[in-house]
């Protein structure tokens, strides 16, 4: 997938300006909140619930590699293998290998957010396989040729209209109705029955990997991950490392969790816990099951300052609730993950040069942090990522000049006072000539669809101090 | 000083660069609503910015001297209130963790968090003051600023002391959307921004107010910047200004209230407030 973070701000306006994305993107960041804050409602212990997904994912996090190797062991105790990916194209590398090992043509795919982290499906394509996506939203927009806009919802950005027309162009089933979401539905499905039955290998993410067992636990709301698991004869896993959890009670905790946060649901219409291939008195299930396991930033990421990051369990509540991801959508962000999250995931997964716009696209409201189940500091990292690039020279120098300057001076009082005084000036005369504010560096992005407010006469502490003077003494100043 | 309640307390008003600069008659009218509700208020000279301003944009060190000078100039008062939810969030929920590990200072920072409040959180909740009723006050929406909302739980407060004034708030939708200011936010990204803007801004006229009242000067200006470009006419007032002074229409009225001459409305007993720290540092401005 292409990676546009650098050109944010032109992103952003591309997505203000579509007509089309507007009112999706309004219902989208109304429902999903109000669905969440209903189940939130009717589950006491919800809080209780978070403090514990919290810790445990804390304990994980300390004693990651231990619980790798349990996992490791469990694993392989059930007859399935588990590889370690340091980056993106190793990930991509050992599924091929997998592939090119049991003689696959036919690839089926379940949602998962590190293969569009790895770009696995241009890597798949790539070496002649037919890779097929089978969660409807990833469907649609692999049909579409595009990327995903939101980390549960990838085609939550498209209206019912514009799917309708995307499957009339793409479906060679002549004229039908496609006016409802039902008949779209069972057009879908028609399209993908046979694939799964034809489909050589299954890839799958997991939403947690079990240590104490080895299992892996996938929670869905189509089935279409069960299909790509149990059909083919290859399952192939892919995770990140921090999917680990000590215990499947640990993995129902977050689950109960997640299905909360991400769509309001008590639970979702499918989980399933894997646990290696079929074994011999069973009638289904694949031949071989590998799990791969990608870094990419994670064991760094967890050795310094953006630690929390890895709590994340992908439920994309704080993108439901951000006010700019309601505004620009996900394709704004430019890589695999928008909102918050991506914007603190981009820059340490990517690099902050490429995405050094995304740490500026938060006004600190602080909704996504009180709503993220984990209790991630979002605006926190942000706040770190933006002195990252401050430090790294990175942001723009009217900026970094600005603000220090600024900063500076406002550490002796008498100098506050004058240069206020002198700003109440500035901005009553830019204020009066918008066509000089346009020019100024770092004010001029206010004049951009805002008048500035005239100040008053005089600055509050200038009309103070003369105030108190005159009543000589009269107060303790 | 004395560990328990003072009659009445010595209350230093952080008057906040914004209503410094653009519209010192907020803190006219919170320095009014504070005699009111009987505190002796003090305006410390030796204050400056929090330091918001680069601990968000970038400069994160550049703001700690800015917070041990603001630490300083204000520990040796019973209480700090300041008329922005976002500088008292600065103060309250920041400087605690941006002066961790710096020796000597973070205790002086949980101190001085525990006694400083936003402007409305302090009226009502610590000094459980009533105003006095408004006259032909214009009718009112509010509108809930984040740091206020989320860092300081500010959203009962000032409703509540508006509904003491007789002034009715009609809710808007959205209320616990931001606006789009945020800082530096605001100017650089300003296309977002301004759509942030124009929504709560449909908001606010389709509640049927005519004024738009809030905490944080900042959402006021941004909004009201926004709304003389796209011709909506709202009224944009601070809400210490509607509490203090309903009579007088308009907010760019250059004469103060009479700051001094209010009288204590005493009918509510003010709840003790947190013992102050014995780590009395009489300030000095550095350099
Ligand atoms: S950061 Fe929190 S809210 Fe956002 S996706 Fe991750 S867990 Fe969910």
């Amino acid at each position: 997938m292409q990676h546009t973070s650098e050109h944010f701000v032109q992103n952003s306006r591309i997505a203000l300006a579509d007509a089309q994305l507007k009112p999706v993107l309004g219902a989208v960041t109304t429902f999903l909140p109000a669905l969440r804050q209903k189940a939130i409602d009717q589950t006491p212990e919800f809080e209780a619930l978070r403090d514990y997904a919290v810790a445990m994912k804390d304990h994980v996090l300390d004693h990651l590699e231990t619980y790798l190797a349990d996992f490791e062991r469990a694993v392989q105790a059930r007859g399935g293998a588990v590889h370690h990916a340091a980056g993106a194209e190793d990930l991509n590398r050992i599924v091929l290998a997998l592939c090119a090992g049991a003689d696959v043509r036919k690839v089926i795919k379940g949602k998962s957010m590190v293969g569009e982290e790895t770009n696995l499906n241009d890597a798949l394509q790539g070496a002649g396989l037919e890779v097929l996506e089978t969660d409807l939203g990833e469907y649609i927009i692999q049909q579409a040729g595009e990327p995903p806009s939101h980390i549960i919802g990838p085609a939550l950005h498209k209206s019912k209209a514009q799917v309708a027309e995307l499957f009339r162009q793409k479906h060679d089933l002549g004229e039908r109705n496609l006016d409802d979401v039902p008949q779209m539905v069972r057009e879908a499905r028609q399209m993908l029955r046979e694939r799964f039955l034809s489909a050589d290998a299954g890839i799958t993410g997991a939403n947690a990997l079990v240590a104490e067992n080895g299992s892996i636990m996938l929670v869905t709301n189509e089935g279409n991950g069960d299909l790509c698991s149990i059909l083919p004869r290859l399952h192939i896993v892919i995770a990140g490392i921090e999917k680990l959890v000590p215990t499947v009670e640990d993995a129902s905790a977050l689950h109960r969790v997640l299905c909360r946060s991400a769509t309001g649901q008590i639970t979702s219409a499918y989980t399933t816990f894997y646990s290696g291939p079929r074994r011999a008195e069973e009638p289904d299930g694949p031949v071989a099951f590998h799990v791969i396991l990608l870094d990419n930033g994670r064991r760094a990421m967890r050795a310094g300052k953006y630690r929390s990051m890895l709590r994340c369990i992908r439920c994309g509540a704080c993108l439901n609730h951000c006010p700019v991801y309601r505004h620009v959508g996900g394709h704004a962000y430019g890589w695999v993950y928008p909102g918050p999250m991506g914007s603190v995931l981009t820059p340490l997964m990517t690099g902050l040069e490429r995405a050094v716009e995304l740490p500026n696209a938060c006004t600190a409201c602080g909704r996504c942090e009180e709503t993220c189940p984990m209790r991630i500091p979002l605006p926190e990292h942000l706040r770190q990522l933006r002195d990252d690039a401050a430090t790294a020279g990175i942001t723009p120098r009217a900026w970094r000049l600005g603000i220090g300057a600024a900063m500076t001076a406002f550490r002796w009082p008498w100098l506050y006072r004058a240069s206020s005084g002198l700003a109440r000036s500035a901005v009553a005369f830019l204020g009066r000539h918008p066509g000089v504010l346009r020019r100024v560096p770092v004010l001029r992005g206010w004049a951009q669809g805002r008048a500035l407010p005239a100040p008053q006469a005089e600055t509050f502490m200038g009309r103070w101090q003369r105030r108190q003077h005159g009543k000589s003494g009269e107060h303790r100043l | 000083m004395s560990t328990s309640a003072p009659a009445r307390p010595r209350v230093a008003l952080f008057v906040s660069c914004l209503v410094n600069v653009f519209r010192p008659t907020v803190a006219e009218a919170a320095i009014a609503l504070l005699e009111q509700a009987g505190c002796e208020v003090d305006v410390p000279p030796g204050q400056s910015c929090c330091g918001q301003p680069g601990y968000n944009a970038g400069a994160i060190a550049a703001a700690r001297p800015l917070a041990q000078n603001l630490i300083r100039c204000f520990e040796d008062y019973d209480y700090v209130v300041a008329p922005t939810g976002s500088c008292t969030g600065m103060i309250v929920e920041h400087y605690p963790r941006l002066l961790a590990q710096t020796p000597g200072w973070h205790e002086r920072a949980v101190a001085l968090a525990a006694r400083t409040f936003e402007l409305t959180h302090f009226l009502h909740t610590v000094m459980g003051f009533v105003p006095a009723p408004c006259k032909g006050t214009a009718s009112v929406s509010y509108h809930d600023s984040c740091a206020g909302l989320r860092e300081l739980g500010i959203r009962q407060q000032p409703r509540a002391l508006l509904a003491h004034a007789g002034v009715q708030v009609q809710e808007m939708q959205g209320t616990e959307i931001c606006c789009g200011f945020g800082g530096a936010f605001c100017a650089k990204l300003p296309a977002i921004s301004t759509a942030m803007a124009d929504e709560k801004l449909a908001n606010a006229v389709a509640s049927g107010a005519t004024t738009l009242a809030g905490g944080d000067l900042g959402c006021l200006l941004h909004l009201e910047g926004r709304a003389a470009v796209t011709g909506i006419s709202l009224e944009f007032r601070h809400v210490a200004e509607v509490l203090a002074d309903a009579h007088v229409a308009g907010h760019a009225r250059d004469t103060a209230p009479d700051v001094g001459a209010g009288h204590a409305r005493d009918t509510a007993a003010p709840v003790a407030p947190p013992q102050p720290s014995l780590n009395v540092h009489l300030g000095s401005e550095p350099g």
